[in-house]
């Protein structure tokens, strides 16, 4: 048991200094001090109006763009400045230009043993008539993986900037787009459904003859999408909409994406591990040729076809 | 192990198919398919980081079955392996803690294109961090600026469209910029793998022919990879973008894809121009002047703001010119400080971001300074946290920040000419950082209790409220910790990886 002592001599003892220390009352240099506990904050109801209405007269203020000295002054030297930084890019870049190795000359870096492999080989190598075809669905193939990955990207974010929510739009959208829209232009609809099989087929048979000859599946799918968008103008979406859907196109985009990324996977695999790929070339100028690359190229002509349609209807309509 | 070897591709395909995974998928299991695949990747980093370290070397992968100056190739070594495992953990932490906020704020029906945007960008990043070609990293850079618009704007306001709104200007501008450096390069050595542009560029610089197209295309891709990055003078898209969208995003967004870039510039540096070259080129003054204007300007600013959130962001851009600043010293040990700095600092104001909800959560979701007094009690783990960000910030010591401070510091004492005017920086921006961090810390642990307070929504916070921050929370404040008392291994492991760039 400790005893009780009185104060004098607990005020000698160590642990009365220590605690005196720690609470901050004896300073060393200072000797002794004295010590508040913090105030709490009282804001009354009519202070803190009063600091948002002054709040909100400086906003104000600072936003009247017709009177604000400062924000003309800005203005006028952002002008300035703007052209200033366009006219020295300018000459910058034309000086750069004028140094480079002159265009089309035998002579230049540009023609070295990477061009020369994909002219002289490229046709063994990739089984594509097609050069360009083969460099970028063979050769460099990763890249147009993620070029495609790119489109589909830039569907989802107009997709997250102009769908509209399901409700929202079935009591507004659908009214005015539905009633403006021009139903029944006899002219329009004749030429559509004169137009759109020819233009379908020919994108089909751009996207389809990408590896034997000038297309392939970037070109093919932008022809079959300005189709099927021609055919919603004259038709409207009642009748697009019985074959085209938002659940079409997510459908579509997943199936050629993943059809994409299996079969690179595939072949990146296999290069890196030095297995034979067992996929066959067949023999150049077949339509069943030059191995992955019709594969590839109708993958990226869904994909293409579909963020075309899909970018027209999310800025007419905000939705499906 | 040979198969290990495989994994960076396998990291990179599943990654990008997980996008249009979770285009179909409803936004739930969008959510989990996520953190699923952030996890996967993060546990192939790190397979891939114990082969690389066992065998003690790097090694170049073939995508395809066309050899080096033909087709793609990866790269895959010690600092890439590690980078990308960093870059997981971050990605997984800021996904989980900001889950809460992102559901009130994202509309259910767009929920999941969110994580189409996320999943992608991990893709872009792993991609960036691994690429040999560069422009396959051009490719990946696209893909990298279009879902960090997305993931500014899914929160749909005013502030975040017109915030999304600059940042694609800005972007675009330095992507531009980016491509026509490219561009130069590539008509002055006809290749686009780093390794032969390398070698092409050494035997120009030697030649002397060519030099300035050289050095517009090296100005063009610095400068262009600098607006991305958000350096001083091209920093006006960054407080908005930061401040306004949802936390995750915010906590993604500052300390993943501005780094991103930042260590693709560093590939540029030593693997595509050559250190040397760059070094002899006036260009890293360049850096080095706005580097430190960006520490000073991003100071300043940060101390000027009362929303805790633009607060924050700002302090990012004097963190970026810490990194330029690095880069400016023009040695080895610059660019490692850097490096460190990268590290820490994606690590602090993920941390800061996550913190700052919580505590605005329990102020009536408030983000004035002054509307947070004594949120510190009311919600004491997030309290805890900001303080930890703060201190790290500004360089306390057994944090992250002053490790990287100190190696600065270090960096800057063998350059006679520029050891004077980086200590000054150093020193002065510490003190900024103490102002404007410790007034908030201040401000947050004022006790107080208003008339109306429980009108306002200002309300106690338990940590068993939302275990998913919490535990976020901790992990991150660990994960400082970490960086801050056994930075020794790492800093060798990045600096045997940045020897094997040369």
């Amino acid at each position: 048991m400790s005893k009780r002592v009185p104060k004098e001599i607990y005020e000698q003892t160590r642990s009365y200094k220590f605690k005196q220390w720690l609470a901050g009352t004896k300073d060393p240099f200072l000797d002794t001090v004295e010590m508040k506990p913090q105030q709490e904050i009282h804001e009354s109801e009519k202070l803190i109006h009063e600091h948002e209405m002054q709040h909100l007269q400086i906003v104000e203020q600072a936003y009247d763009l017709e009177h604000n000295a400062q924000i003309r002054l800005f203005r006028k030297i952002y002008n300035i400045f703007s052209v200033i930084f366009c006219l020295s890019l300018v000459f910058i870049l034309l000086v750069g230009v004028s140094y480079l190795p002159k265009y089309g000359h035998e002579e230049n870096p540009v023609n070295n043993e990477v061009s020369a492999r994909y002219i002289e080989q490229g046709l063994q190598e990739t089984g594509a008539i097609n050069i360009v075809t083969g460099m970028i669905l063979d050769y460099r193939a990763f890249d147009t993986l993620g070029e495609s990955h790119v489109l589909f990207l830039a569907t989802c974010t107009v997709l997250i900037l102009l769908r509209k929510d399901k409700k929202k739009y079935q009591e507004t959208a659908q009214h005015n787009d539905r009633i403006y829209e021009p139903k029944n232009d006899v002219i329009l609809q004749t030429v559509a459904c004169v137009l759109v099989p020819f233009i379908e087929i020919f994108g089909m048979y751009v996207v389809l003859g990408g590896h034997l000859g000038p297309g392939g599946g970037f070109s093919g799918g932008a022809i079959c999408g300005a189709g099927l968008i021609l055919y919603l103008n004259a038709f409207g979406f009642a009748k697009t909409e019985r074959f085209f859907t938002g659940k079409t196109y997510k459908c579509m985009c997943f199936c050629a994406l993943a059809c994409y990324s299996l079969a690179k996977t595939y072949s990146f695999f296999t290069g890196a591990n030095h297995i034979e790929s067992v996929i066959p070339l067949g023999t150049p100028g077949a339509i069943l040729s030059s191995g992955l690359i019709l594969i590839l190229d109708i993958c990226v002509g869904f994909v293409v076809a579909g963020t075309m349609y899909t970018f027209y209807v999310m800025f007419r309509k905000g939705g499906y | 192990m040979n198969f290990v070897r495989n994994l960076p591709l396998f990291c990179i395909i599943l990654t990008l198919f997980s996008g249009p995974c979770s285009m179909i998928l409803p936004a739930k299991k969008a959510r989990i398919l996520n953190l699923c695949v952030i996890l996967a990747v993060g546990i192939m980093s790190f397979l891939v980081l114990l082969q690389v370290c066992i065998s003690g070397g790097s090694y170049v992968y073939m995508m395809g079955h066309f050899p080096a100056p033909w087709g793609n190739e990866i790269r895959v070594g010690p600092l890439e392996a590690f980078m990308a495992l960093f870059f997981c953990i971050i990605m997984l932490l800021s996904m989980v803690g900001g889950a809460t906020e992102r559901m009130a704020e994202i509309d259910e029906s767009k929920e999941n294109l969110y994580y189409v945007m996320v999943n992608l960008l991990l893709s872009s990043l792993i991609a960036l961090i691994y690429t040999n070609d560069l422009f396959t990293a051009y490719v990946f850079v696209e893909i990298n600026t279009i879902s960090a618009c997305g993931m500014i704007m899914i929160k749909q306001s005013g502030h975040t469209l017109e915030a999304a709104t600059r940042y694609m200007i800005m972007s675009l501008l330095g992507s531009g910029m980016l491509l026509l450096g490219i561009c130069f390069l590539y008509g002055l050595t006809g290749h686009l793998l780093m390794s032969n542009i390398k070698e092409a560029v050494a035997a120009i610089a030697a030649a002397g022919t060519y030099h300035a197209p050289l050095m517009v295309a090296v100005g063009l891709m610095c400068v262009g990879l600098a607006i991305k990055s958000a350096l001083f003078p091209f920093h006006s898209w960054l407080p908005d973008a930061y401040g306004y969208s949802t936390v995750s995003s915010a906590a993604i967004l500052s300390s993943l894809v501005s780094k991103g870039y930042i260590f693709l510039l560093i590939k540029i540096f030593y693997r595509v121009i050559g250190f040397d070259i760059i070094c002899n080129s006036k260009i890293i003054n360049i850096f080095f002047v706005f580097g430190i204007a960006g520490m000073m300007a991003g100071s300043i600013s940060a101390a000027k703001e009362f929303n805790i959130r633009r607060m924050i962001a700002f302090s990012s851009v004097a963190q970026i010119g810490y990194i330029y600043m690095g880069f400016g010293l023009g040695t080895m040990l610059g660019v490692l400080a850097s490096i460190y700095h990268i590290l820490s600092h994606a690590a602090t104001k993920s941390l800061l971001f996550i913190s700052a909800s919580g505590l605005s959560e329990c102020s009536g979701d408030n983000k004035e300074l002054a509307k947070l007094t004594g949120a510190g009690y009311r919600n004491p783990i997030a309290g805890m946290a900001f303080t930890v960000g703060a201190l790290s910030m500004v360089g306390f010591p057994l944090f992250s920040g002053f490790i990287s401070k100190i190696l600065f510091a270090q960096a800057a004492v063998n350059q006679a000419d520029k050891m004077l005017p980086t200590l000054i920086a150093l020193a002065l921006s510490t003190i900024l950082n103490v102002i404007y961090f410790m007034r908030a810390v201040l401000v947050i642990y004022t006790p107080r209790k208003g008339i109306a307070a429980e009108e306002r929504g200002y309300q106690r916070i338990r940590m068993g409220k939302d275990p998913g921050k919490s535990a976020v929370l901790v992990c991150f404040m660990l994960l400082n910790l970490v960086l801050g008392l056994m930075s020794q291994p790492i800093v060798e492991l990045c600096s045997r990886g940045l020897g094997m760039f040369g």
